[in-house]
């Protein structure tokens, strides 16, 4: 279970990325977080891998409060909580296996188990037949797969999503949606930051919808709502 | 793996690499050179100072009567351990055992030009003052040598060889391991954005630490494995002169007396594993302080 209790981020020299956020998300939940840019999705997900630390409050992950964690046990907690970035993060000098099985090398995993685990998730996202390929010669939503794959590679509990479909076509965002959808199946509590509005209002799961870093919505079976702002900039780029 | 990568990342930056190994070599050689010093030092000290505490040497013209009186007058005064005559049949006879390997000392050397000794050991290293003049003011005396003359000398120079070899190698010690440091710390901010996601998927302090520390000693053991080579091959070159000038040192003529031999094979292969060791350890501290300056977790 995570729990943020009264959190706030305050980056320096700047406004609030997040104001006294008091949430809780329960084990095997699947939650979008949304909201226009600058709302403090980002920011949400960093505070739960310690990548960045909360200026007030309290953030829970099961028993650990992640906001006292020690810089030395940082690594834990990333191993617990896998995440997928948008601009992927993958190594250019090694090939998806290579990739992906990073996420069990860390762990000190031997060679035969590191190949059983990595083939069968490779083959859970799809890629089976470009495991040797490097990341150049992968498409964005190869990429992104292998992304997947490596977050969920270990097993974490939470698997943290920060626009995963951002770069994406609309059939290939679709498509990772679905290996997520597989994924929250084995009980992995996922946390997607979002601005795909098809994505959120077809899915229809738990929505949190953040402006100006704080909470405005916060529904079950939540739909994007598109904010002044957002129309604003929509209409601005119709005209 | 992981050490396989290791490698492969210092050939993907070979001047770096030589770099750093030319520093670790002229490091380990001026080290494995100044070690060898000390331990020959050492046991040249250690001959020294087991030998009779004085030497006298007589005159070419003194007799058997005359070194006879002198033991004679030196027993009465009580204070003298052991005496030792040595004639120059004796003196020869040593001679020989010591240059048997070189026959053209042999041959230029008869017992008419050793002189006959005495050797003498003072009860208490406190009576030689006493027994001094006694040994000066005989008959037929040409020379008397304190062997402590001589190990203050040799006390001296070991002294002198080991501060001047301490200084230059703990100098280049420091150059070694900023040089280290200085390749290890372009390596971490060219692997900036690998080291960002290996932090972000879990990895611990250490698994991203090991590759480095691994490189910097892999720089120390390859520098200190060509010093090694490089000084064997001197002292090959030179063990005639080390035979001829060292010989008479019981360990030492054991070990280069023949090169077939498990001492040998024991010192040379004892001697890469310390120079080794060093240069490993030398090379991550190195890669240790470009660490704790370079990478934060």
């Amino acid at each position: 279970m995570i729990r943020f209790d009264n959190v706030s981020k305050q980056f320096s020299g700047h406004t609030s990325a997040l104001s006294d956020i008091t949430v809780e998300i329960k084990d095997g939940e699947f939650v979008f977080l949304i909201g226009p840019s600058g709302a403090g999705k980002t920011t949400f997900l960093r505070l739960l891998i310690r990548d960045t630390v909360s200026t007030k409050g309290v953030i829970h992950i099961d028993d650990w409060n992640i906001s006292t964690l020690p810089s030395s046990k940082i690594y834990l907690l990333r191993r617990k909580v896998g995440t997928v970035f948008q601009d992927f993060k993958l190594l250019t000098d090694r090939t998806v296996f290579e990739n992906v099985a990073l996420g069990l090398e860390i762990l000190g995993k031997n060679s035969k188990d590191i190949s059983t685990r990595v083939l069968d998730v490779i083959e859970l996202v799809g890629l089976a037949d470009k495991r040797n390929s490097f990341p150049l010669q992968l498409s964005a939503g190869e990429m992104q797969r292998t992304g997947i794959a490596r977050a969920i590679v270990g097993g974490p509990s939470i698997l943290l999503a920060d626009e995963p479909t951002g770069n994406l076509d609309p059939q290939t965002s679709w498509d990772i949606l679905d290996i997520l959808k597989e994924i929250q199946k084995i009980g992995t509590t996922i946390i997607m930051a979002t601005h795909n509005v098809n994505v959120v209002n077809e899915l229809k799961r738990r929505t949190i919808t953040l402006n100006k870093g704080r909470i405005v919505r916060d529904e079950e079976k939540g739909k994007y709502h598109v904010t002044i702002h957002e129309k604003g900039k929509k209409e601005h780029a119709d005209s | 793996m992981r050490i396989l990568n290791v490698w492969t990342h210092m050939r993907r930056s070979p001047y770096q690499t030589l770099a750093a190994v030319v520093t670790m070599f002229l490091t380990m050689l001026l080290a494995g050179l100044f070690f060898l010093a000390t331990i020959f030092s050492s046991l040249v000290l250690q001959y020294f100072e087991g030998k009779p505490q004085i030497t006298v040497f007589f005159a070419d013209k003194a007799t058997v009567t005359d070194a006879d009186s002198l033991k004679k007058t030196l027993e009465s005064t009580g204070k003298v351990a052991s005496l030792k005559y040595v004639s120059k049949d004796d003196a020869l006879a040593i001679y020989r055992q010591q240059n048997k390997n070189d026959p053209l000392l042999l041959e230029m050397v008869t017992a008419d030009i050793l002189p006959a000794s005495l050797e003498v050991s003072a009860t208490d290293p406190n009576y030689l003052r006493d027994l001094d003049p006694i040994i000066r003011k005989a008959q037929g005396v040409e020379e008397v040598v304190f062997q402590k003359d001589v190990v203050d000398s040799l006390l001296r120079w070991t002294h002198a060889v080991r501060w001047v070899g301490g200084i230059l190698v703990g100098l280049l010690s420091l150059n070694s391991i900023l040089i280290v440091m200085t390749i290890i710390g372009m390596k971490i901010a060219l692997k900036k954005d690998e080291i960002e996601i290996l932090k972000l998927v879990g990895a611990s302090p250490w698994y991203i630490q090991t590759p480095f520390i691994v490189e910097g000693g892999l720089y120390g053991t390859l520098g200190a494995i060509v010093s090694w080579m490089i000084i064997m091959g001197v002292m090959l070159w030179l063990r005639p002169m080390l035979m001829g000038f060292l010989g008479m040192i019981p360990l030492i003529s054991t070990i280069f007396g023949s090169l077939t031999t498990w001492a040998f094979a024991g010192v040379a292969g004892g001697f890469l594993l310390f120079l080794g060791l060093v240069g490993f350890l030398l090379g991550s501290i190195g890669s240790f302080v470009a660490l704790s300056r370079y990478l934060k977790f």
